[in-house]
């Protein structure tokens, strides 16, 4: 639950406030993206942002976000969990 | 700014450790006190302890959320669940926290309707999906978890739903540094900060660590190199005889934290009067509670939870190793009565505790350690 995870925007829900659609590993689902609202720097597609229960807490530079990546998944079974929980809403 | 570009390259750990064994040598026995579980995991994880002098010694303080709940608000929780038309939603890592007679998992198994969620954003679907439902959420966690919580009571209440309450159990950092700081058997030296926290509330309102109680305080981020860096700033600081609040993590913290996350954590919510911690007992000021604005959504008050506090059970030493009095495999149950499969105590629940990740990676020297003091 504590462990941020970083993930991908993939599109912006126009239709939809604070949403947008984000990749993680492979895996897709909705992320909220309220606490990122900056009227002067919006999030775009392509952009890399830490995800923390399905909130986008901050944004993270894509070199930043990939060796993150690759850290979280050495920690194993922490990684597993919130790929899983991740996995688990994704089919629900 | 990090003093290392790259925060993963070896040689820069190395470098890092060199530093950090010159600037312990001939010195006291150092203590530093971690308060963010995923540090925890990081340092069991990677055998950090392994790696510091004999001299310098970590200590795995209160911040893992699920390991300070206390049995009562487990109750409490399963006092909800257990009422008529409730779906009750919560993180997996609160299943089988320990409450008084049982945990949440064998309320499940009764015949409670529980549910694991990812996000209180899949609680806020459920009870738009079955509006015939009482959906209640469990909100746990420090100020990372809070404001995504307190986003989904104003968009409830934007989208008028009258179906979603949470019981919150959101607790605040500030309040319990500044209760391990007046503990009588305070035996600390300085702080590795908490990150995620810190993209929240930001690295200014720990000041009081330094001006205060003088002690200094360094917000690290999660990779190993981060936490070796934050030891050496400590080592540093102690060294020069300097303390003050710095940042390590400058990737994700900046100094003002995000202010659109404390701007709706102040809307919805309100600081309780006081809050029981496991192993820790009442600390004032150190939760939050609706503001009577949104008191339509706060599960608490409408089902008036019995609010009964229990003691931790007798054997569990959880209070003295989230304080550092203890080191996890002192306690008396360590890994015998008390494993993940059937914790006694919390610390053994999650996966972020410090009996779980010892009890997990289980590469730690048992002896304890000699201090080696400066003659």
């Amino acid at each position: 639950m504590c462990v941020g995870i970083p993930a991908m925007i993939v599109s912006i829900n126009n239709d939809k406030a604070f949403s947008a659609i984000v990749d993680v590993e492979g895996v897709r689902r909705e992320a909220n993206i309220a606490l990122l609202a900056d009227p002067a720097d919006p999030l775009r597609e392509g952009d890399w942002v830490l995800l923390h229960v399905g909130f986008a807490m901050s944004k993270l530079d894509e070199a930043e976000a990939k060796s993150t990546l690759e850290f979280i998944r050495a920690l194993g079974s922490v990684y597993d969990e919130e790929v899983d929980a991740l996995r688990g809403q994704d089919s629900a | 700014m990090s003093q290392f570009n790259d925060f993963r390259d070896p040689r820069a750990a190395s470098k890092v450790l060199k530093r950090i064994t010159e600037l312990a040598d001939g010195q006291p026995h150092r203590k530093f006190m971690e308060i963010c579980g995923g540090h925890t995991h990081s340092i069991y994880r990677h055998g950090l302890e392994e790696l510091l002098p004999q001299n310098v010694e970590l200590v795995h303080g209160p911040g893992c959320p699920v390991c300070v709940i206390p049995m009562g608000r487990i109750d409490d929780a399963i006092h909800i669940a257990n009422q008529p038309n409730v779906t009750f939603c919560c993180f997996g890592d609160m299943l089988r926290v320990p409450g008084g007679k049982s945990n949440l998992l064998e309320a499940r198994a009764r015949g409670a309707d529980i549910r694991v969620v990812y996000s209180p954003m899949d609680v806020l679907t459920i009870a738009e999906r079955e509006p015939e439902r009482d959906v209640v959420f469990l909100a746990v966690g420090f100020e990372t978890t809070t404001p995504s919580t307190a986003v989904t009571v104003l968009e409830a209440k934007r989208r008028k739903l009258s179906n979603y309450f949470v019981m919150s159990n959101h607790i605040r950092i500030i309040p319990a540094i500044k209760a391990i700081l007046d503990s009588k058997d305070l035996d600390l030296d300085g702080f590795i900060g908490p990150g995620h926290v810190g993209t929240v509330i930001g690295n200014h309102p720990y000041a009081f660590v330094a001006s205060d109680y003088e002690k200094p305080l360094v917000t690290a981020g999660f990779e190993p190199l981060d936490i070796l860096e934050s030891v050496m700033r400590l080592l540093a600081q102690k060294a020069d005889g300097r303390c003050e609040v710095e940042n390590q993590y400058t990737r994700a913290v900046r100094d003002a934290g995000n202010p659109v996350a404390i701007d709706v954590i102040d809307k919805v919510f309100t600081v309780r009067p006081h809050f029981e911690w496991r192993g820790l007992g009442s600390i004032e000021h150190s939760a939050l509670m609706f503001r009577d604005e949104f008191a339509e959504f706060d599960a608490e008050r409408r089902y008036a939870v019995p609010g009964v506090q229990i003691a931790d059970p007798k054997a569990c030493q959880c209070g003295e190793v989230l304080r550092g009095a203890i080191r996890p495999w002192e306690c008396k149950v360590f890994g015998t009565a008390c494993t993940p499969e059937t914790p006694i105590g919390t610390c053994m629940v999650s996966s972020e505790g410090a009996c779980a990740a010892y009890y997990n990676y289980g590469r730690f020297n048992k002896s304890p350690r000699i201090p080696v003091t400066a003659v």
